[in-house]
């Protein structure tokens, strides 16, 4: 109730204070399902002047996976009076299917708060992180148009390896941190250890942690208050020319491209004519606004602020993120933009049928339009057709995009072995001569060059953090060893949590390692993992082949020393997933043409249901024409019918996150 | 072909997944009453006027008629079957009953195959020469098993004494048509197993023998216990071994393999089962039991697909009130109609012949749909089908693999 009620004099104060938004209530929380198109219509508009760059506090939420960051948005969000307080809001900053269905924040979402502190009204725009080592690049993204960070850390688990990094990103980018301890609810909550691990690794004094409970709404007015006091407001002013950072953008169907942007300087209105500084192109802008978290428009935005612009955008590359936006004929110095995202894991994408070719192209279109982070090349083969190659963030992120291609555009697709960006230093001439360069990066394996025509062959690393109790540490660097790491520090950040930093060869870590290392550990450790440039390895190309046929979907680039164990591996697997059929299968996996691992599938000798008479038929032709039905999805290689997710599955058995 | 539902048992068996009712007493004179009622509705329906083609399965009753005809003509019951549960359990005056209101409606002439479900249990030689008298002239008797022990593990009441006793009685009254079910393929079962008691099988059958591999259907206690891992299946290749083993041996004895797993010599072959796999029509009384049937009566020219209520008190309720207690009547288009003909009758080893194809598909020839380059050719090539003046049918190898052939032959029939 004490709650329900500041929010309410809130409320009264922000009317009084700002006459043009009185008539305006802004809209409750519209459910996801409700599109995002009727939400700016017929509305009058909200006036932003009133918010002075000194009222403004941007700042976004990270944290390791499950700590609550979700949580606490959804927290803020109701005391600000955002959204209205009901037992719903779960996740409500996390509008994709996916990401409810797997409890993940995969795309950054933003929000606008109003909070009156001591008299004054605030602006406070909350900008949304995932919290999945895969999108790590969405959270710097995010955290370039912040000045400072709630960082949540769980109590009972403690620092994790996604705290550590998320913790150095917002360091780098030199933000305030505001250290928060969330679930003290727990019966197992340790908040003090918690505490003492911060200071240890982050050399924060105990005394700044706020001990919080999400969950509960405990403590989560103090959060907003440390906002106010301990972010600076984003030092700009609204004289200046324009200059707004395109920080995110989203594609909708019926207004084309919506571009998040935060205002360095100036102001933006509609009517604005702008030009974008990366690619020189004019624009009129036709709405602006604010982000409640739908789109609510605003007669301006001013400096400081955070929103979104509508600007006859048609693709989403003309919002390249990172760009800048200025006054047409009054061009501003660009921000520094930050790197783009850098594609880890490769994999081909082929239309289970080619006729859908077309549909699938304008699928992926729309879908990229939304994830700028994936990278497409056409792409095509002799087996599976004409298709694309595609560049992921990690095996996760080409997960969630897969899912989103089936969920939001109900597409069927054969996704071939993931792999990781490798390089070789060519020698030989006639190569040099046609790919113009003595260095060329594979991201195909069946591009992999010979060995006769290569100096050297290199493999992409990262920089793995793993933060675990320390009892499984025996069986971690196990692991570690196995995925032939090289440690490089072990710190004990408490008296029984240790951190361990390894170089691994990315294509070791890239598909199960994570999975490995959570079951191991009973699901107590955790990882993180940054680029670390290349190194020199000894590889070659297998080919899985079944019945002499080689399946393209698996042919994978790998190290020497693990063909063997990987083929043989791979070969049990396929049997155990490949259902039997007429006749013999061999399955086998070769380097070149020497086979080094084989298994047999043995033909079917029975397959017919016993009994069939009048009463039991039509169950058995719903099952037949099932059946049938699937068969056309098969993937047929030479005579052998396998399950279009066979290999998917074989390359990775669990996909529980 | 009536096929009349005898829906309760003494006791419902370990594996047996049917809709069976074991209840303490059965009104008997109102079920009676009830199967009369239904018999008489459904075949006005199916106007099966003159010479009704009945077979009474435990479930259903089956009409012989050419399945196509375009307009009424006047057909015959050519068999019925009293199938369940356990008919055997039911007196002799009900299955007179029904027979005779299947006469009333239709024509029931005197060979038609009138068989009837028996378990060992239940077939005393008086009880038998009743049903004799009553009209029955074939018994299908559910010995399964030949071993005492088996024959607990399937929740049998009866033993392998008592199975024999009851065969032999219904040999001497039902003399050469008198058929036996067995089933392989039990839990712990091993190929020697099996082949014992399928040789003390063939000392006691008449002329024909089902063989069912056991199947666990879900919700059986049988099901439950293997899948929590007490009780071990025989792996694949010796259900295979068991399959080849029975085939061959029956064979050698001197029974044609007519269908999946139906055995018959001196030409006692189940013709109202054979109605099913031909696609005929036949029509279901009784609790949950099936039909396939034109109803002229209607005036309707498509056959449908009928399943009577499942529970008997609702179903003796609704037959009260409104004559029959068809729960679900799905009309069968073109296509479905074909898939069945299709699934069943490569079942057996005439096959689907050019005639039958005709009869459903009197524009698109058999020889159309599969004698042309695609899946169907593939596997002939491959050795598990022919395609010849007699029809498309399996090859021996074929038929034990019939439903890995399916799929493909109805992805090659969809695309016409």
């Amino acid at each position: 109730m004490a709650v329900a009620g500041r929010t309410a004099a809130c409320w009264a104060r922000l009317r009084s204070c700002c006459p043009v938004a009185a008539p305006l209530c802004l809209p409750p929380w519209v459910p996801a399902a409700c599109e995002r198109r009727y939400s700016s219509r017929g509305k009058e508009k909200l006036d932003m002047s009133a918010y002075p760059a000194e009222s403004i506090r941007n700042f976004s939420i990270i944290a390791h996976v499950d700590h609550g960051k979700s949580t606490l948005a959804d927290r803020l969000l109701e005391i600000t009076g955002t959204i209205s307080k009901t037992d719903r809001n779960k996740q409500v900053l996390d509008k994709l299917q996916v990401e409810r269905e797997r409890g993940i924040t995969v795309k950054a979402q933003s929000a606008s708060l109003f909070y009156n502190h001591e008299g004054i009204n605030y602006l406070l725009n909350l900008i949304d992180t995932p919290g999945h080592v895969d999108f790590s690049y969405e959270v710097s993204r995010s955290l370039s148009a912040c000045q400072g960070v709630i960082l949540v850390v769980d109590a009972n688990e403690g620092i994790q390896a996604q705290t550590v990094a998320n913790f150095y990103l917002a360091f780098e980018a030199q933000l305030s941190i505001i250290p928060v301890i969330n679930k003290i609810d727990l019966k197992n909550a340790d908040p003090e250890r918690v505490e003492k691990q911060i200071e240890k690794l982050f050399d924060i004094p105990t005394n700044e942690c706020i001990r919080i409970s999400a969950k509960q709404g405990t403590n989560v007015e103090k959060v907003l208050q440390k906002v106010i006091e301990k972010i600076p407001p984003p030092q700009c002013n609204t004289a200046d020319p324009l200059k707004a950072l395109v920080f995110d953008s989203t594609f909708d169907h019926y207004r084309g491209v919506i571009a998040n942007v935060a205002l360095f300087g100036g102001e933006i209105a509609k009517g604005n004519k702008i030009m974008s500084a990366h690619t020189q192109k004019r624009y009129e802008v036709n709405e602006v606004g604010i982000l409640t978290p739908n789109e609510q428009p605003t007669n301006k935005l001013y400096a400081g602020q955070v929103g979104y612009l509508i600007a006859g955008m048609k693709e989403v590359t003309e919002a390249q993120i990172g760009d800048t936006l200025f006054l047409y004929k009054q061009p501003v110095e660009p921000l520094p933009g930050f790197k783009s995202a850098k594609p880890m894991v490769f994999a081909g994408m082929y239309p289970v049928d080619q006729t859908e070719y077309n549909n699938l192209k304008s699928a992926l279109e729309r879908l990229t339009l939304n994830d700028s982070s994936v990278t497409v090349h056409r792409d095509s083969s002799l087996a599976l057709g004409a298709g694309w190659r595609l560049g992921f963030l990690g095996l996760l992120h080409m997960e969630v995009f897969n899912q989103r291609l089936e969920q939001e555009y109900n597409m069927s697709v054969i996704l071939t072995a993931p792999t990781v960006p490798y390089k070789a230093i060519l020698s030989s001439a006639k190569l040099i001569k046609e790919y113009g360069k003595d260095e060329i990066t594979i991201i195909n394996p069946t591009q992999f060059p010979d060995k006769l025509s290569v100096s050297e062959y290199l493999e992409p690393t990262v920089l793995g953090t793993i933060i675990t109790p320390h009892e499984y540490i025996g069986k971690i660097i196990a692991l570690c060893q196995d995925c032939r790491g090289v440690q490089k520090d072990m710190v004990y950040i408490d008296e029984n949590r240790v951190m361990l930093k390894y170089l691994f060869p990315l294509n070791e870590i890239v598909v199960d390692f994570y999975d490995a290392l959570k079951s191991l550990s009973s699901g107590y450790a955790s990882f993180d993992y940054e680029d670390a440039g290349y190194q020199a390895a000894d590889l070659v190309k297998m080919d899985i082949l079944l019945n002499g046929n080689p399946v393209e979907e698996l042919a994978t680039i790998i190290h020497n020393d693990k063909a063997y164990a990987t083929g043989k591996l791979l070969c049990e697997r396929l049997k155990e997933s490949i259902p039997r059929q007429l006749f013999e299968i061999a399955i086998q996996a070769a380097i070149g043409k020497k086979i080094i691992a084989r298994e047999t599938l043995k033909a079917y000798r029975k397959n017919v249901l016993a009994k069939c008479y009048g009463g039991d038929i039509t169950r058995k032709m719903k099952l037949l024409k099932r059946q049938a039905e699937s068969k056309r999805l098969m993937r047929k290689i030479g005579n052998v019918e396998v399950p279009r997710d066979a290999f998917i599955r074989v390359l990775k058995r669990e996909t529980d996150y | 072909t009536p096929c009349p539902q005898w829906p309760y048992c003494r006791k419902r068996c370990s594996y047996c997944s049917f809709n069976t009712y074991v209840v303490p007493a059965v009104d008997e004179a109102a079920v009676r009453a009830c199967l009369v009622r239904e018999a008489h509705t459904l075949l006005r329906l199916s106007q099966v006027q003159r010479w009704v083609h009945g077979g009474v399965h435990g479930r259903c009753g089956a009409l012989r008629c050419p399945p196509a005809a375009p307009h009424p003509l006047p057909y015959s019951v050519t068999s019925v079957f009293f199938g369940g549960g356990t008919p055997s359990l039911a007196s002799p005056r009900t299955v007179a009953a029904v027979l005779e209101a299947v006469a009333e409606a239709a024509h029931l002439p005197a060979g038609a195959e009138v068989t009837l479900e028996a378990n060992p249990s239940s077939t005393d030689t008086t009880h038998l020469a009743g049903f004799r008298a009553a009209g029955v002239n074939r018994l299908s008797i559910g010995v399964q098993s030949l071993d005492d022990t088996e024959l607990r593990l399937l929740g049998r009441e009866h033993t392998a004494a008592e199975a024999q006793r009851a065969v032999e009685a219904a040999r001497g009254l039902f003399p050469g048509r008198t058929s036996i079910d067995l089933l392989f393929g039990l839990p712990g079962q091993s190929r020697d197993a099996w082949a014992q008691g399928l040789e003390a099988a063939l000392e006691l059958c008449d002329d024909h023998i089902s063989l069912y591999q056991l199947t666990l259907e879900r919700g059986t206690a049988l099901a439950a216990q293997v899948r929590a891992g007490t009780l071990p299946l025989p792996p694949q290749d010796v259900l295979a071994d068991m399959y080849q083993t029975a085939r061959t041996v029956l064979v050698a004895s001197g029974f044609r393999h007519y269908e999946v797993s139906n055995f018959a010599r001196k030409g006692a072959l189940s013709n109202h089962n054979l109605s099913y796999w031909r696609a005929d029509q036949y029509i279901g009384v009784g609790p949950g039991a099936h039909g396939r049937f034109v109803p002229r009566g209607e005036g309707s020219c498509s056959r449908e697909a009928r399943v009577q209520t499942l529970e008997p008190v609702a179903w003796m309720r609704e037959v009260q009130s409104q004559g029959h207690g068809t729960r679900s009547r799905v009309v069968l288009n073109p296509l479905e109609q074909l898939e069945e003909l299709l699934t069943l009758g490569l079942r057996t080893d005439e096959g689907v012949t050019h005639k039958r194809w005709g009869h459903f598909s009197p524009q698109l020839s058999l020889q159309a749909v599969f004698g042309v380059p695609g899946e169907a050719q593939a596997l002939q090539e491959q050795g598990w089908l022919l395609l010849d003046s007699g029809g498309l049918r399996c090859t021996w190898a074929g038929l034990a693999v019939l439903d890995s052939l399916l799929p493909d032959l109805l992805c090659q029939l969809q695309r016409h």
